[in-house]
């Protein structure tokens, strides 16, 4: 299983490989100029720290691809139900930050499991339906949703891990679309979705809680309260702007480094970004990842099997569910749903955890082949 | 259609949403960027925050009668946003300011945070320099006026020691758990009342989030968090007490406390000559502190608790107690007092040559007769002595918490035999029994002793709350007849004629008392012209009114003299104050504001 052959590196996905390194370098430049401390001598470390777990994801995404991912069909049952398992534990025993619980003390590391649950999720998803023959029906869409999705989905609800929960459900119902929906079930849905649009939106608000309704109603209007989530936004926006077209230059941003932008390293820093290298700068930046998404949307089109075709589809998906979420987040076009940008957001448990994913599509484009062995 | 090109179709479709969304990307990107993109850049430029520390006003300190012993006052400061100083030189800034430009240039280079942070130029700013500086910020952008909240109070001198003042965070202070989350220019208790209760009278510091234009001015509140102001606390000081007191000792050095005996309150608290808390509030100058240091009076000494000085005289009231209470004498028993008495090759004398003639207790502490009190000590011995003494509290520390205690001494044998190795000799008693010698008191000792013989003798733990829970320290434990014997012996030391303290003697009230009169040198001068620095230290304590204790005190003036011409009077004006109505007490305060 681990014999390398000629083949292996002549079909290696280079284009993926380098994109996501390329962009993660570029995060941790960015990082670094986000929590520079003008004036102080002493520097804020995190900068090395997501150097160093851009090391650990090169390591996660070598070993990811170095195995026929068809052994991941293989063990996703039991994966996945440990994956559920230690969300349970997160509710239970978790550690509380930014008022939710996301993370699980193992002796001096931290972890947030629903990182690492998304994969899972979809591996899962994807073994369940390259078993499914031809269009899925509304009985197979109804049993499917409740066997691997509403569980997962109810305890990310329940941390309340918000941004998570929803990056899932827009993953299951677009690898269902891209297995492919039998009409009726796909117009059955739409209706459905209409008519309870109201009454689930009214349910899903009564169930908000204080900070998430805050963000939907700053999202409408960022005036209402310029001190609270809508100084987010304002903020953000303003980085953005102020970059004009070539941006104020690397280092010397200041809506980050002088605090006026929150998050600054992790959720808003595309805002960062932009102010320093302007329009040019950041249209770079949405090139490399345009990049990134094509080239899995490819793999999709090209994996020798159903398996390793719901599974690229499943991370592409989730790569771009990401990154339309928190660009139009930093840009003031989506509300603020507290997501990072992949592979640019400081954090060790998604850096790792997008590299793995990034690992698993490689490995899906490289045996591409049938005949490979 | 197969179903492989069902799948490539979907795939495109995913293709085409996807590069749909990229455009709305790049199209807000563009929006923001190029076409607001200079909007945008003002505003950043202009996007000021400012943090504004909104400090809490303290509680206030009442005296036991409701009399507010001090007030808030607000502490102006100068101070500039380095970042945002960009207008004027630094030598017109340093003229504005009156501070020369090398230290303003040292201050603002020595900072370490971000140069959005304020920093401080210049301190303790009156009002007129306040508005003079106001009416030229514009010139001077960045610069701004700060305000702290300090403390006026408001009777000066006469609360320097009990009160104490505030001042800037010690660097130490700033380390210790205890002032946490004090923001680092507030100010904080450095002493006395205002050190002890700092905590409770803090309160905690507001917060005010503002946006400002590039000129500093504010342009919106973002965040208000209000201060929460410090509990108020009320002292067991009777501020007329204190103040008649302070004001008798005209400057002399010496000491006054007087407390409540049924309860152990402190209702004064004097250390003379004292200072003014004012001028530390207001940020002491190198050279007022060096002059109030340097004084040969030493003002900053606090004198109650921390000088020790032999009791004299006054110590004859643990005496008589300790006779009466072994049986040694008894109120008929008769000493023959010749002027002094000899024993083996030394003379001890009484202060009055031609001395007593046939004596009893009453009258011998009623005119302080020294040889009756040899013979009682020689009957008792110095550990007897000993044993009475500490009962009464003396020779340890009376726990007034203002400030680091000495504990004094009363000696004995085991005493002698551990640090003179030497054994006791019977001359030592002699010269101990008129609390000469090695037995030394602090005058806050000896108002716990004159305390606890006016209640009966109990001994209390001096507090400085009003109502706090008495702290019954030692039952002295001894007949109540005894102690009525004394007492009324020190009702007769004031009233009766021939008494020491007849200049204490009160149309007021009753007042009972005993004089002591310290010797400084070993060989007593008869001379008075003696110079000031070697004449002796006078005491006196005393009680009233004699029949139902309200107040006991010690009143020490150091080279005072003789007890009865210079302590006595201390403690009458200060015992005639504190029986003021209530009412009257409150409408001189009133005046006095």
């Amino acid at each position: 299983m681990f014999k390398i052959d000629r083949r292996l590196i002549q079909n290696f996905d280079w284009v993926t490989f380098a994109t996501v390194i390329v962009i993660s370098l570029i995060g941790i430049m960015t990082v670094f100029s986000a929590t520079r401390q003008p004036g102080q001598a002493a520097q804020s470390p995190l900068f090395i720290k997501q150097a160093m777990w851009l090391l650990v994801g090169l390591v996660g995404l070598i070993a990811f691809m170095s195995f026929d991912y068809i052994w991941l069909s293989r063990i996703s049952i039991p994966v996945y139900i440990t994956g559920l398992v230690f969300l349970l534990i997160v509710l239970i025993a978790g550690k509380t930050g930014m008022g939710a619980q996301r993370w699980i003390s193992l002796g001096p590391i931290a972890f947030q499991p629903s990182e690492f649950f998304k994969l899972i999720f979809i591996i899962m998803l994807s073994q369940y339906l390259s078993l499914l023959r031809g269009g899925i029906g509304m009985l197979q869409l109804l049993r499917t949703f409740f066997i691997i999705a509403f569980i997962p989905f109810i305890l990310l609800v329940k941390q309340p891990d918000l941004g998570t929960a929803i990056v899932v459900f827009i993953i299951f119902f677009s690898m269902l679309l891209a297995k492919g929906l039998q009409r009726k079930a796909l117009v059955l849905i739409v209706i459905l979705g209409l008519v309870s649009l109201p009454f689930l939106g009214n349910i899903m608000w009564t169930g908000l809680k204080d900070y998430q309704k805050n963000r939907l109603i700053a999202f409408v209007d960022p005036e209402a309260d310029p001190s609270g989530i809508g100084y987010h936004i304002n903020q953000s926006k303003i980085a953005v702007g102020s970059g004009e077209v070539l941006g104020k230059g690397f280092l010397k941003g200041t809506q980050g480094p002088f605090r006026f932008l929150p998050e600054r390293h992790t959720d808003f820093i595309f805002a960062v970004f932009a102010e320093e290298w302007g329009f040019a700068g950041s249209v770079v930046l949405l090139m490399l990842y345009l990049l990134l998404i094509m080239r899995g949307l490819d793999t999709v089109r090209k994996a020798k099997d159903e398996f390793g075709m719901m599974l690229a589809a499943g991370i592409t998906i989730m790569f771009s569910v990401y990154f339309f979420v928190n660009i139009g987040m930093t840009l003031g076009i989506m509300p603020v749903v507290g997501i990072p940008l992949p592979f640019m957001s400081y954090g060790g448990t998604a850096l790792l955890s997008n590299f793995i994913s990034a690992g698993v599509l490689i490995n899906v484009r490289t045996r591409r082949f049938t005949l490979f062995y | 259609m197969s179903s492989e090109n069902k799948s490539s179709n979907r795939i495109l479709i995913m293709g085409y949403l996807l590069i749909a969304g990229f455009a709305i990307i790049l199209i807000r990107l563009w929006q923001l960027q190029v076409l607001q993109g200079s909007a945008f850049r003002k505003i950043s430029e202009s996007n000021r925050l400012r943090v504004i520390g909104v400090p809490a006003p303290r509680g206030i300190i009442f005296d036991r009668n409701g009399i507010p012993l001090v007030k808030n006052v607000p502490y102006f400061c100068a101070s500039v946003i380095p970042a945002e100083f960009t207008g004027g030189t630094l030598s017109s800034l340093g003229r504005l300011l009156n501070v020369p430009e090398e230290e303003l240039e040292s201050k603002m280079r020595k900072t370490q945070q971000s140069p959005f942070t304020p920093v401080r130029l210049r301190e303790g700013l009156s009002l007129k320099e306040v508005s003079y500086i106001e009416a030229r910020r514009s010139d001077f952008p960045g610069l701004m006026i700060e305000i702290e909240v300090s403390r006026g109070y408001l009777y000066g001198e006469t609360s320097g020691h009990l009160v104490g003042y505030l001042g800037k965070m010690t660097p130490r202070q700033s380390q210790d758990p205890e002032f946490k989350g004090v923001p680092p220019n507030a100010f904080v208790g450095q002493w006395g009342v205002e050190r002890l209760f700092d905590k409770t009278l803090r309160g905690t510091a507001g917060q005010r989030v503002i946006e400002v234009d590039a000129l500093g001015r504010e342009i919106r509140l973002l965040l208000e968090k209000p201060p929460v102001k410090g509990e108020d606390i009320s002292l067991s000081i009777d501020i007329a007490l204190q103040a008649a007191a302070e004001k008798a000792f005209q400057g002399r050095p010496g000491a006054l406390v007087a407390l409540k005996p049924d309860t152990g309150e402190i209702l004064g608290y004097v250390s003379s000559p004292s200072f003014d808390p004012n001028k530390f509030a207001k940020g002491i100058g190198a050279d007022e502190w060096e002059a109030l240091s340097q004084d040969k009076n030493l003002p900053m000494l606090n004198r109650a608790i921390q000088s020790q000085y032999p009791p004299g005289s006054t110590f004859k009231i643990i005496m008589a107690i300790a006779g009466l209470e072994e049986g040694v004498i008894s109120d008929s028993s008769k000493v023959d007092c010749r002027g002094g008495i000899s024993f083996g090759k030394w003379h001890f004398g009484c202060w009055r040559k031609t001395g007593h003639h046939v004596i009893s207790l009453h009258r011998a502490l009623v005119e302080s007769c020294d040889v009756y009190f040899y013979d009682v000590g020689r009957q008792l011995g110095i550990d007897r002595i000993y044993s009475y003494a500490t009962k009464f509290g003396l020779g340890s520390k009376t726990g007034i918490p203002l400030g680091v205690e000495k504990k004094g001494l009363i000696p004995s044998t085991k005493w002698k035999m551990e640090t003179k190795k030497t054994p006791w000799f019977l001359g030592e008693t002699f010269v101990n029994s008129i609390g000469q010698g090695y037995v030394s008191t602090t005058p806050a000792q000896m108002a716990v002793m004159m305390s606890s013989v006016a209640n009966g003798g109990k001994v209390y733990k001096p507090s400085i709350l009003k109502g706090a829970k008495p702290e019954l320290l030692i039952d002295a434990g001894v007949k109540p007849e005894t102690i009525e014997k004394v007492k009324d012996a020190l009702k007769g030391v004031v009233n009766e004629p021939g008494g020491t303290a007849g200049v204490a003697k009160s149309a007021v009230t009753t007042i009972g008392g005993k004089t002591g009169t310290a010797q400084v040198v070993g060989i007593r001068k008869e001379s008075k012209f003696l110079s000031e620095k070697f004449r002796d230290h006078a005491w006196f304590v005393a009680f009233a009114p004699v029949e139902e204790p309200q107040v006991a005190m010690s009143v020490l003036v150091e080279h005072g003299g003789h007890g009865g011409t210079a302590a006595a009077p201390i403690a009458k004006k200060a015992i005639e104050a504190y029986m003021l109505p209530v009412e009257k007490k409150r409408e001189q305060a009133y005046v006095q504001d």
